[in-house]
């Protein structure tokens, strides 16, 4: 074999090929780049021997650790619920009134209900229990099925509209767009709905729109809109609104309601959970200290002819 | 192109394809057939006709000279260049337009131009189209030059040019008409993944032909990796593509396997489309145009024989890493992290021989912005195939996956090492190709090298913290054992590294609008009057 030609720069030998101009210097595997080579090779080795690595007919080798990713979540699990385990168990025995009394029980079960309410409840009311059209505030005082503990614990564990629960809430409005009122009866009490709710209205339509609610929207929504929570009836007399804030919505909302579904979460997470819920969604402003869930101390009763 | 048997029968075959499409658009089984094969049907008949108008009907016996066969065929690479850059434009366009919609969501436009859409639109632009015809147009030069050997097959290699166009617009037509089997980088369904089984046969006869009919001794480094490429690729698109139709003449079709091994297959498929695609493709790149540019020696032939085959022997195994903690067996996520693991210094020595190919070359780097754009897309492959191996460390990847790091670490591989070193490789191969002095402006080069590294370092940066937010936020709990943040939280956190993504992007864009310019303007064979790069003296002339 004769002798390569020689790079004169770096006064190696060359390996004698040559493509289009291109020559190869025959330079040894750079030491550090071989060395650190074999070092990912024994690390990958002793990896092999202590975690699972060889698939067998069944199974595979299992590694001197014995650990597999699952038993290992599975400790962590384990170790996390044991950490809660001793409040989670007085959580289930206590009372929402006696969670809310004790103050260690109570900041639990808030900080509980705020992460729970962060994975289960946010996608739909919103991180901050905002709300959104559609989907209640919770940070109001303004509720559609009762804000005390045993209200809000009811409408948790059962939810809303749902067919999977038989205690779910249950309201329907009816379609009054479909035949009961005329497109003008319609237009005449979404005025009187705004003059309701205190809004600027339209006095004459209003005027016409106010038989047809006391006939029509009264024996839920309240004489004075003063909403009724037994029938699931929203208050109107407020500047809260879930679908609508406009003479035109609410017309819509007349002539073909919109009705939301919460579906029931007491299954689904449990005792312990809809507790911790409860108590995180009532600290949030506007929870009710009565039990009872008469809305008649909101507004003056008034005695109807009609009814 | 003058009316012979070829064009005959290349006519003939525009109209009865035509013709099947147009039935398949009026008998499909399902709406979306019918609308994919009626664009199928209108890009045919487009095809037939501009043919048929450039074709020239002249009498028998007026035969022109038989085509020249005796150098080499570098049509079909010019195409490719264009090819290249127009879909690179096209490519990174859709990016933005995706990076913008995750900003401020608003702008996505139902249905056919929402995010979802969109976005394979921009990963097969850019890597199957951009990168693509790329690496077919470059591989078609090296082989030709390293082989001192013309272009196997004749007008196959036209064929495999415009079969992948034809590829390229069913996947991308399909897409934005909601035509997909949701693989990951596998997206076209049964009957476009069919027509590139064609075309890359095909392409695999061209580049085998020719190596074949070599005139030198031995077969070139870069040869290796572009036929290691085209041989992977091959075998990958037809297993993970493996799928029954629903029905011949339906879009939708069911893949042959079923839960974690179809997973298991996919990141099999995906994992190698970067090793084998993104890395071994471009490393053949690589290994013609930096010494060709650079005018050294490959710096040692025993670290590309053992880094080839390290590299191809490893990378083949790593997929796995994709599934850590998912219900892919223990056993099979460990072996994805080890071998991803030993998969570090074979990756580095491309880097290695790239970078000190350069050694007694280092000067030109202060004259030579095409050699800097080399440098630096080694420098940004030595970077990415490091974080990669760390982010297949599972305790990294319990971190890491499913988070924007992940995003910024594709990008700083794409953007810097495969889009770096086709830009070079495109300024090396249009003043050759079009027989030019020299490019149109040397100094526009520093302007795109400059503008797309920014671009690149924008990204990636914010990326890397965008994803650590979100990994560190989905895993914090408080001191009672309570999980800390919703997930809307975890988004809102990184709005502005998302905003600051885009506008790296941009950046990375109107680099590429710059080279565009520079190019057009070398192929019209101006020249631009400009003081050299890097120095007054005009006697310092770049590399060439």
């Amino acid at each position: 074999m004769t002798k390569n030609e020689r790079d004169e720069f770096s006064g190696i030998e060359t390996t004698g090929h040559e493509w289009d101009g291109i020559k190869e210097l025959d330079n040894p595997l750079p030491r550090w780049w071989l060395w650190t080579f074999y070092a990912t090779v024994i690390f990958s080795v002793g990896y092999m021997i202590y975690y699972p690595s060889i698939p067998l007919i069944e199974g595979s080798t299992m590694g001197i650790s014995g650990e597999t990713t699952r038993s290992i979540v599975e400790k962590e699990i384990a170790a996390a619920h044991d950490a809660q385990a001793g409040m989670r168990a007085r959580i289930e025995t206590s009372s929402l009134a006696e969670i809310k009394a004790t103050d260690e029980l109570y900041r639990f079960a808030v900080a509980g209900g705020s992460s729970l309410f962060k994975v289960n409840c946010s996608q739909c009311h919103g991180s901050g229990a905002q709300g959104a059209p559609g989907y209640p505030n919770l940070n109001d005082d303004d509720w559609l099925w009762g804000g005390d503990l045993d209200s809000i614990y009811t409408t948790i564990k059962h939810g809303v509209r749902n067919v999977d629960d038989d205690d779910a809430r249950f309201s329907l409005m009816p379609t009054f767009g479909d035949g009961v009122l005329e497109p003008k009866q319609i237009a005449d009490v979404s005025q009187y709905v705004l003059k309701l709710a205190g809004k600027q209205a339209d006095a004459s339509a209003a005027e016409s729109g106010k038989e047809v609610y006391t006939t029509n929207c009264a024996s839920c929504h309240g004489e004075n809109g003063e909403g009724i929570r037994e029938f699931g009836g929203p208050k109107l007399a407020d500047a809260l609104w879930l679908y609508a804030g406009t003479g035109d919505q609410i017309a819509a909302q007349i002539t073909k309601p919109k009705h939301g579904v919460m579906p029931p979460w007491g299954d689904r997470l449990g005792e312990v959970a809809v507790k911790e819920l409860t108590i995180y969604v009532h600290s949030l402003g506007g929870g009710e200290t009565t039990t009872a869930s008469e809305p008649s101390d909101a507004t003056p009763a008034q005695p109807s002819a009609e009814e | 192109m003058k009316f012979n048997s070829e064009t005959f029968a290349l006519i003939t075959a525009l109209f009865i394809a035509a013709l099947l499409a147009f039935f398949g658009s009026l008998a499909g089984n399902d709406a979306l057939f019918r609308a994919h094969a009626l664009v199928l049907c209108l890009v045919l008949s487009g095809t037939l006709i501009y043919v048929l108008r450039i074709v020239k009907f002249e009498p028998a016996g007026a035969s022109a000279p038989a085509p020249d066969t005796s150098g080499y065929m570098d049509g079909v690479v010019r195409y490719g260049v264009i090819a290249t850059l127009f879909w690179g434009i096209a490519g990174f366009l859709v990016g933005v337009i995706i990076a913008a919609q995750l900003s401020w969501p608003e702008l996505n436009i139902e249905p056919y131009l929402n995010f979802g859409r969109l976005r394979p639109v921009h990963t097969s632009a850019v890597i199957f189209a951009f990168g693509g015809n790329a690496l077919i147009a470059t591989s078609f030069y090296v082989v030709q030059r390293t082989c001192r050997a013309r272009l196997f097959g004749g007008d196959l290699a036209w064929f495999v040019f415009w079969g992948y166009q034809l590829f390229i617009v069913m996947a991308a037509t399909g897409y934005l008409l909601g035509v997909t089997q949701s693989r990951e980088y596998a997206e076209p369904e049964w009957y476009v993944d069919l027509w590139l089984t064609i075309v890359w046969v095909a392409y695999l006869i061209v580049f085998l032909g020719t190596l074949v009919k070599r005139k030198e001794p031995h077969i070139y480094v870069a040869n290796w990796f572009y036929l290691s490429f085209i041989v992977t690729v091959a075998m990958l698109h037809i297993v993970n593509n493996l799928a029954i139709p629903v029905s011949l003449v339906g879009a939708k079709s069911y893949s042959a396997f079923a839960g974690v091994q179809d997973a298991l297959t996919q990141w099999w498929y995906g994992h190698n489309a970067v090793g084998f695609f993104l890395t071994a493709g471009f490393l053949g790149m690589m290994y013609y145009f930096v010494p060709k540019q650079a005018q050294r020696p490959i710096y040692s032939y025993r670290l590309s024989i053992v880094h080839f085959w390290s590299l191809i022997f490893l990378y083949i195994w790593a997929g796995p890493h994709h599934l850590h903690y998912t219900a892919l067996p223990d056993w099979a996520q460990t072996l994805g992290m080890v071998f991803s693991i030993m998969l570090w210094m074979p990756s580095w020595g491309g880097m290695i021989n790239g970078l000190m190919t350069l050694s007694g070359a280092w000067d030109k780097l202060r004259t030579d912005p095409v050699l800097r754009m080399m440098v630096l897309a080694l420098a940004f492959y030595g970077m990415s195939t490091f974080e990669g191996p760390v982010m297949a460390i599972k305790s990294v990847n319990s971190l890491s996956h499913y988070t924007d790091w992940t995003i910024g670490h594709v990008h700083s591989g794409a953007l810097g090492w495969n889009g770096m070193i086709t830009f070079a490789a495109m300024y090396y191969l249009v003043p050759k190709l079009w027989n030019r002095e020299r490019l149109y402006s040397l100094r526009l080069v520093n302007w795109h090298l400059w503008l797309a590294t920014i671009g690149i370092v924008v990204y990636a940066a914010v990326m890397w913290v965008a994803g650590v937010t979100q990994g560190l936020m989905w895993r914090e709990y408080d001191d009672q054992g309570f999980l800390v943040n919703s997930f809307i939280e975890t988004v809102t956190a990184i709005h502005p590294e998302y905003v600051m993504r885009m506008c790296g992007g941009l950046l990375y864009l109107s680099g590429a609008l710059v080279m565009v310019y520079n190019i057009y303007k070398t192929i019209r064979g101006e020249q631009r009057e400009e003081l050299p790069v890097g120095g007054t003296t005009q006697a310092t002339i770049p590399a060439e």
